[in-house]
């Protein structure tokens, strides 16, 4: 049966393959009595064997792609499978209650979970009751016989389907054997969507319904371009479908010759590609895509997954493997976003009624200043080993920057008094607040750098919520409102002789490429796939005929629609 | 029988990954190995016991291992104790 599932075109390119769902099965336990004791004990100890050594093959993934203190929460999940005092238990209502193994799990982890919800003012508890649920589940699914999807676990090529990725997945994934993404929730800019692009991987989120239609197995095609997935295709549709995946993988070819190339237009004007990461594992996908700078490292990865903050030292290693791996090119690195939209469990933050314009990032950091003060140390320890940039988040006012650079000097002059090695630091901001935009000629007789952020930029301008799929339209890179801001901190940053980067989606975007070329951008800063493909498109421009495109786009044009159009008019087959 | 008590410095009490390793280093001997805090008593090989404990920062924790290997255990424990920041 041909049918046809429609989302939002997230990662570019066509895959054909089988369905590997990666949603959780149906867990619910029934209670039955037990006549064979032995056997029923039996069944109990393979399970636990059986999930230690899926948890094993998890955790060897995760220390290859997140190195062992990441992987460290799965060293504690193989031993609650292996506690005595858990195997007893459960063994003990087996044989006295006569129940079956699953039943007897069950009832002990509830008793576990009593016992340690019963502590209420240990901030840690809540994640230990969610390792517990974890590794319940595992041997749950060990002994009902239904398998619990792990992307770890799989060992040829698939196409993902899920309800949405969170972070967590993306730890155990092998790139080779992941053809493609298709979820249910998500839009272009959520992490499903990062994570796809950045892996060269098709995807297609925000379909609704995905996880419901999709069977196990089955074969699919995606297309990442339209944001479609074909259920059941003809033969004619298979062979159009294997056609595009053998032209995309020439065209990836074609473009890996650019990985070494300078990024220069048609007329000779040279540009930075930067890349953005999230954490150092990021670093060998980003030089193989041809990055010449990391514009963006996200450091929130250091405080999430955890439960407590990260120390200085563990920070500085983190911060040292980027600028080692990047020296001589430059490392722009963003002090801590963090806030209500993204709550740590150990930070005890407050719940706030509108977390986008709450205290997050810079706000936080100025008032929370142990941890900023500590995350300063250790950037400033990693400066000596290469090109550091720091950059400040959502900066709205000169008081602001004026007060984070002030403890920025203030932990540099100390270090410098205990000798501590130092590299030549500049220091930065990332506009984001359209306050700062519209200031942007006042920042820049302060600011070292400025780098546009586009996505909070966008959503902050159109007063729109990104990941609120009723209001997703409103996100419109190419609006004229949002183009006057960019063009307005461009200009301003070079009045002032500084330069001006953009780190969001908007930068690897070929309709935004040739008007930020246009513009005089500095250095554009983008997910890895992004970066030769731009490469491509920026030696096909001529930076100084596209002048007149900017004027007109910024002065005669009311929609987004009429910019997509004059781009069109102005470089033909941009879209090819 | 070995027996000592120890003052936990750390910020964050025992936490998840020194719970873990605490675990691991008592396990690999054949001692019975306890921690108790407050009134209660739990098995260090245990990770649901020792984490059910809660056991905070400036708590005051008692040790003891009972076995032909108790003084190597107790040693490995504190240890780790010590190198995990947990306790002086």
């Amino acid at each position: 049966m041909r049918a046809m599932l429609k989302g939002i075109a997230a990662s570019d390119g066509t895959v054909c393959g089988q369905v590997y769902r990666l949603v959780e099965p149906d867990l619910t336990v029934q209670r039955r009595t037990i006549t064979h004791l032995d056997n029923e004990l039996n069944r109990f100890h393979q399970a636990l064997e059986a999930a230690v050594s899926d948890i094993e093959t998890i955790k060897t993934r995760a220390t290859k792609n997140l190195g062992a203190d990441s992987a460290q929460v799965f060293s504690a999940h193989i031993a609650m499978l292996q506690d005595p005092e858990l195997k007893m238990a459960v063994e003990h209502e087996i044989t006295t209650q006569h129940v079956n193994a699953e039943a007897a799990v069950s009832k002990v982890a509830h008793d576990y979970e009593q016992s340690l919800k019963a502590l209420k003012d240990n901030p840690y508890m809540q994640e230990r009751i969610t390792d517990l649920h974890d590794v319940i589940k595992r041997v749950t699914a060990k002994l009902l016989n239904v398998t619990l999807p792990d992307l770890a676990l799989v060992n040829h090529p698939v196409i993902v389907v899920t309800h949405d990725l969170i972070p967590s997945d993306t730890v155990s994934v092998n790139p080779c054997y992941i053809l493609g993404f298709v979820t249910d929730l998500g839009g272009r800019t959520s992490h499903s969507s990062i994570l796809a692009r950045s892996l060269n991987i098709p995807a297609v989120v925000g379909t609704q319904t995905a996880t419901q239609e999709l069977t196990e197995g089955s074969t699919i095609i995606l297309n990442g371009d339209r944001g479609q997935v074909i259920v059941g295709p003809s033969q004619e549709e298979l062979a159009t479908a294997q056609q595009e995946m053998q032209d995309r993988t020439e065209n990836l070819e074609r473009l890996a010759k650019l990985q070494h190339h300078e990024t220069t237009s048609q007329d000779g004007v040279g540009v930075t590609l930067a890349a953005n990461i999230g954490t150092p594992s990021d670093m060998p996908n980003i030089l193989r895509n041809g990055a010449e700078a990391v514009g963006l490292m996200r450091t929130e990865f250091l405080y999430m997954d955890t439960d407590h903050l990260p120390s200085e030292d563990q920070q500085f290693a983190a911060y040292k493997e980027v600028v080692t791996a990047m020296a001589p090119h430059p490392v722009v690195i963003r002090t801590l976003d963090i806030g209500g939209d993204k709550p740590l469990p150990y930070l005890k933050q407050k719940p706030e009624a509108n977390p986008f314009m709450g205290a997050r990032a810079i706000r936080r950091s100025l008032t929370h200043q142990e941890a900023f003060r500590s995350q300063l140390r250790a950037l400033l320890r990693a400066s000596a080993f290469g090109q550091l940039r720091i950059m400040f988040p959502m900066i709205a006012t000169l008081d602001e920057f004026r007060q984070a650079k002030a403890i920025y000097d203030d932990e540099r002059s100390k270090l410098t008094v205990n000798q501590v090695p130092l590299g030549d630091v500049k220091v930065g901001m990332m506009v984001e607040v359209p306050a700062a935009a519209l200031l942007a000629d006042r920042f820049a007789q302060e600011v070292d750098f400025m780098s546009i952020g586009t996505n909070d930029l966008i959503g902050y301008t159109m007063a729109a919520d990104r990941t609120n799929q009723d209001v997703g339209y409103l996100y419109q890179p190419y609006h004229p409102a949002i183009l006057r801001l960019v063009n307005r901190v461009i200009t301003a940053g070079h009045n002032a002789g500084i330069p001006v980067a953009m780190c969001g989606e908007m930068a690897g975007d070929p309709i935004a490429v040739p008007l930020l070329l246009g513009m005089g951008l500095d250095e554009f800063s983008m997910g890895a796939g992004s970066i030769l493909k731009t490469r491509e498109l920026i030696g096909k421009l001529n930076a100084h005929d596209l002048q007149s495109l900017v004027e007109t786009a910024l002065n005669s044009a009311s929609t987004s629609q009429e910019v997509i159009t004059m781009v069109q008019a102005a470089v033909p087959g941009i879209l090819n | 029988m070995e027996k000592r008590e120890f003052h936990i410095t750390a910020e964050t009490g025992i936490h998840a990954r020194p719970a873990t390793l605490l675990v691991q280093s008592a396990s690999k001997f054949n001692s019975e190995v306890s921690l108790q805090y407050q009134d209660k008593s739990v098995n260090l090989k245990s990770i649901m016991g020792v984490m059910s404990l809660g056991v905070g920062q400036n708590a005051e924790i008692t040790i003891t291992a009972d076995g032909d290997d108790e003084a190597d255990a107790m040693a490995a424990v504190a240890e780790t104790l010590k190198k995990e920041g947990l306790s002086d």
